[in-house]
């Protein structure tokens, strides 16, 4: 193992001393050959989020699958709300294929929503990867209990506590559904990652809580087998014709939309359910994405797709994605373009009932 | 007994795992490392973890964790040296160090100040690490039992120890305290988003200023920029030899100190949500309450190193439990280290809830490959103090450029941005009137560190307070005042009261002359000033937005009224009151050079970067630097620029790190490493 190491970094010094002599890999119509090379992909949060956890599952797999077996290292570069690193990628322009970016939904939030600092443009840049998620919502076991005695009226009267990220970010989906079905939940901003806010459920201080597929799958079912918390829905997933179904990786668990249906006070039609359905589909069938930047050729666009596609069709990638990702959609080629059109498309009447819905519920202004 | 029978065989299976002959090479090397990156200051277990994860994918688990938590593990160990040595704090975890370590290495004592705080780093790792194996498993309740009121208390008790460190003039150490923390609320607001003391047009301000920024400017760049102008070593006689048996007996004979500042370092720990950024002044003013002659602290008093540097290993382990247990990670690195266990073998070790029940022999070999790690690192690091020592001896001159290079390349790190270095900057300069003036930094950086924890916990327990209230009035009191809010109540005002009133004989940065009224009363105008203007840029926030305006109202107004009661107090003393202090007129006359053409050779370093990129400046810098103003020949500049330069690329190229490009590098394509 000490041999493997030191063969390893003995690659990297090497990788990243070629890299300094500055010899750009020559893009020549056919493929890319990036021996030799360090690609620099591009996270715009910080080490702790859900982003690094992915790309570090992709990194070295990445690295394995391109031709040339270059170094892949993953940069952070965290800020405002994952605008600052996207606002850099946006400025770019393709060089020789080493520079990756991977956004998340809380990238595309902000730009559905004409936030003021988004100066990119999903449209300009050249999608290879798309992963889907879902995500749960929970409750606590005597809330739960109730709920399967009496129906949703049964805890309308509650006072519900979320420990929130903020209304703008991917919250803005549970929160919509939450009060879609007519409960009153206060949102508790300044909570710094889901997981946080899974702990002030676990103190109590919070009795309604989300988590996407993965976090919950590590750190909620262990509650539930505790007895503890009790799940409810969860957002559910896109069938191929772009209905909401169960979620494959939840089969058991109803979808919003089942739970919205069986409800005598929330509609799956109208403007609310619309704009539900816009922002679920822009924030979880394809949360997180993976971009060369604007100006890149056919080419460098083919290896990459070609490269992840060798990755989600190994043998073995069920079995290690499974706990860090979930059982999700991996998409690449055709299948993502057309994923990363509907995650970053919302019709102009969801997006304005969005805007105004956060207007009067929170008070957030963007202009 | 329960519990010793899931425990026991757990342990034995641990012990098992990690002796082995592999594993421990694997820890040795991470260690090596380790201590290696934490040398330098700005750069910690975050660095030096992203470094390894590429290698983690598939490994076999063990030998993956041996080296992460023999990198992790040693950093607080190895950054003492740049503490005590130059008066940098090396991470948050090491800035209490600074206040006693750097004095005693003035004094030529730096091999016993080391020694001193090795011995404790290793006990603190070895006594929280035995803590942990039995605490670990009854942890998960009193882990949530911590809610957010008792949150905030702790944070409140944290800020109590401005009380013991605000210096002769207690009402000065108050103001600076609420200076950092409205420093600390610049940006973004965590409730609504709203802006404070910033603009969409400056985006750097937007995130707020990052700690290793502050913390570098507040202490480090003032003490290079002090040792620059007097032009000599920093140790200002002989070293003492044999200082490090000397540093052991220190530890010896302070052990019971030893033993609570560690138990302290794993209850902070422990609490997610504070990361552990207090628990060396916690521990730093504990060492100084429950000391009975405290006239030394401040200017070299050895308590005053064994007391944070117990704390700040043993917070490692504590630290653990919310990692391991809830799959929150306490710190930066934590968050790396959780990143790094998911890509190891399989993936069959998970991080969370189920950690103890499916892994408890994983949970005890990481609890005691720390433990060893730290063994392994203290053992090195005495080994090579009484070398390192040594460079106290060397012309600071020579030294300076250095250190500033690895600061200036330290703080690019954290956003990348060539704001960076002007925010090092700007905050330095603060940093150097302020130790001019003899406000006091250590109270100042407390706030700072608080200010975020602080403002979230008020605004989360008023709001889930609120809704307790609307429920039954009981219900909402029985979640203010749980028995632990209490105590920690009673704690804070205990540590209040005794703290003020000693706070007049603990010279936090030792003591400092009087002289002339103006100069001292224009920097007390220019703080209030801000202090004005801060307010009157959260008073103005919206309605909609007021959870984000009024933590820094208030502070602001209390920073006000002090302000006011230390003009009205300016006017009515003598000059030669202690309100007057001024280091300027006691050192005028060890001061070979003024301080603005000192400060001008690093601004130019700024400035040129702006124009023409990070290493071209520092190329330029470094050559002139040492031909003029250390005056030393051509050769020698030359050579020591090439020196300079290769190591900070080699550092650059491993980190796989870009320097901060300049205005040159807009118009032309360069290669690394001057893009």
């Amino acid at each position: 193992m000490i041999k493997t190491l030191a063969k390893r970094s003995t690659a990297l010094l090497f990788g990243v001393s070629v890299a300094a002599l500055g010899s750009a890999a020559y893009a020549d119509g056919h493929a890319l050959d990036l021996s030799g090379e360090t690609v620099e992909w591009i996270i715009p949060f910080s080490e702790t989020g859900g982003s690094a956890r992915w790309a570090n599952f992709y990194a070295p797999l990445l690295s394995e699958a391109l031709p040339g077996n270059p170094t892949v290292v993953v940069t952070f570069m965290p800020g405002a709300g994952s605008t600052r690193g996207a606002n850099h990628f946006q400025e770019l322009e393709y060089e020789d294929g080493t520079t990756i970016f991977g956004s998340s939904g809380s990238t595309q939030f902000p730009y559905l929503l004409n936030d003021p600092r988004v100066r990119y443009e999903y449209n300009d840049w050249n999608v290879v990867l798309a992963s889907g998620t879902g995500g749960v919502a929970y409750l606590p076991a005597d809330l739960g209990a109730a709920l399967a005695d009496g129906g949703i009226e049964a805890i309308a009267g509650e006072n519900f506590i979320y420990g929130s990220q903020g209304a703008t970010r991917l919250d803005l989906v549970p929160l919509l559904a939450w009060e879609m079905l007519g409960l009153n939940v206060e949102p508790v901003f300044g909570i710094e990652g889901r997981g946080d806010g899974r702990l002030m459920f676990e103190r109590g201080e919070a009795n309604i809580d989300y988590q996407t597929s993965s976090s919950y799958l590590s750190g909620v079912t262990p509650l539930v087998e505790a007895g503890t918390a009790v799940p409810w829905f969860s957002f559910g997933a896109l069938d191929a014709d772009g209905n909401i179904v169960r979620d494959p990786t939840f089969p058991d668990m109803p979808t919003f939309a089942e739970v919205c249906e069986a409800a005598a006070s929330c509609e799956t039609s109208g403007p609310a359910w619309d704009a539900w359905v816009a922002f679920f589909t822009a924030g979880f069938p394809a949360q997180k994405m993976v971009f060369l930047p604007a100006g890149a050729p056919q080419a460098a666009i083919d290896t990459y797709t070609q490269a992840f596609q060798a990755i989600t069709e190994r043998d073995d990638f069920a079995e290690i994605s499974a706990a860090r990702l979930g059982v999700y959609p991996q998409m690449t080629g055709d299948a993502a373009v057309t994923a990363m059109a509907s995650a970053t498309e919302v019709p102009e009447e969801a997006q304005t009932f969005v805007i105004e819905w956060l207007a009067d519920r929170y008070g957030v202004v963007l202009e | 007994m329960d519990l010793l029978a899931t425990a026991l065989p757990a342990l034995s299976e641990a012990f098992g795992m990690i002796l082995q002959p592999a594993v421990l090479g694997y820890l040795i090397l991470g260690v090596c490392m380790g201590l290696c990156i934490g040398v330098f200051p700005g750069l910690g277990g975050i660095a030096g973890l992203s470094l390894l994860l590429p290698f983690m994918f598939g490994m076999e688990p063990l030998y993956g964790l041996a080296l992460m938590v023999g990198m992790v593990a040693v950093v607080p160990t190895s950054d003492t040296f740049a503490s005590v040595l130059m008066g940098i704090p090396g991470s948050s975890a090491s800035q209490a160090t600074v206040l006693d370590g750097f004095p005693l290495a003035k004094k030529g004592q730096a091999a016993r100040a080391l020694s001193a705080a090795f011995a404790s780093s290793l006990f603190g790792g070895l006594l929280g690490a035995t803590f942990l194996t039995f605490f670990i498993l009854a942890a998960r309740p009193i882990v949530l039992a911590f809610q957010t009121p008792e949150l905030l208390m702790v944070t409140i008790f944290g800020l109590s120890m401005v009380g013991i460190l605000a210096g002769r003039v207690a009402i000065k150490g108050i103001v600076a305290a609420c200076l950092g923390l409205l420093i600390g609320t610049i940006g973004e607001g965590a409730a609504s988003g709203e802006l404070r003391m910033a603009s969409y047009d400056l985006p750097y301000l937007v995130d707020g200023f990052k700690l290793v920024i502050v913390g570098l400017a507040i202490f480090a760049i003032p003490e290079i920029i002090a040792l620059l102008r007097q032009d000599k070593a920093i140790s200002d006689r002989q070293l003492l030899g044999g200082g490090w048996m000397t540093g052991v007996k220190d530890w010896w004979a302070n052990k019971w100190l030893s033993v609570r500042c560690s138990l302290i370092g794993v209850a902070v720990g422990v609490i997610p949500g504070l990361g552990g950024s207090v628990v060396d002044w916690i521990a730093y003013g504990h060492a100084v309450q429950t000391s009975k002659d405290k006239s030394q602290f401040g200017s070299g008093d050895i308590r005053g190193v064994v007391g944070p540097e117990s704390s700040n290993n043993a917070k490692e382990g504590g630290g653990l439990v919310p990692t391991l247990l809830f799959g929150i990670p306490g710190s930066g690195s934590m968050a790396i280290f959780i990143s790094g266990i998911a890509l190891l073998g399989t993936g069959q070790i998970e991080v969370g809830p189920s950690m103890i029940n499916n892994n408890l022999n994983f949970t005890y070999a990481i609890v005691w490959l720390l433990a060893l790690a730290n063994v392994v690192g203290t053992l090195i690091c005495i080994g090579a103090a009484g070398g390192i020592a040594r460079l106290t001896s060397i012309r600071f001159a020579l030294l300076a450029p250095f250190l500033f290079m690895i600061i200036a390349f330290a703080a690019f790190q954290s956003r990348q941005s060539i704001w960076d270095l002007v925010a090092l900057f700007g905050i330095g300069l603060l940093g150097i009137l302020m130790r001019r003036f003899d406000w006091s930094r250590p109270a100042f950086l407390i706030g700072f560190v608080l200010s975020a924890p602080a403002e979230r916990y008020t605004n989360q327990a008023y709001q889930i307070a609120s809704s307790r209230f609307r429920r039954s009035f009981e219900e909402g009191l029985d979640y203010i005042f749980s028995p632990i809010v209490i105590v920690l109540i009673i704690i804070t005002l205990v540590s209040v009261v005794v703290g003020l009133r000693q706070a007049k004989n603990i010279q936090a940065e030792g003591a400092v002359v009087s002289g002339g009224k103006r100069a001292p009363l224009i920097f007390l105008l220019a703080v209030t000033a801000y202090i004005g203007i801060a307010y009157y840029d959260a008073a103005t926030i919206p309605d909609y937005a007021r959870t984000d305006r009024v933590f820094p109202v208030f502070v602001a107004t209390i920073g006000l009224i002090g302000g006011a009661i230390l003009l009205l107090q300016m006017r009515i003393k003598p000059e030669t009151d202690a309100l007057f202090a001024d280091r300027e007129v006691q050192d005028r006359s060890s001061n070979a050079f003024g301080l603005w053409p000192t400060l001008g050779w690093f601004a130019g370093l700024l400035i040129l970067t702006s124009l023409v990129g990070f290493i071209l400046a520092l190329a330029v810098f470094l050559l002139l630097f040492i031909r003029f103003r250390a005056g030393k020949g051509w050769g020698f500049a030359a050579l020591y620029t090439a020196a300079g330069i290769a190591f900070i690329c080699a550092m650059a190229a491993l980190l796989n790190r870009d320097f901060p490009p300049g205005l040159l590098q807009s118009y032309f394509d360069l290669p690394w490493p001057l893009t």
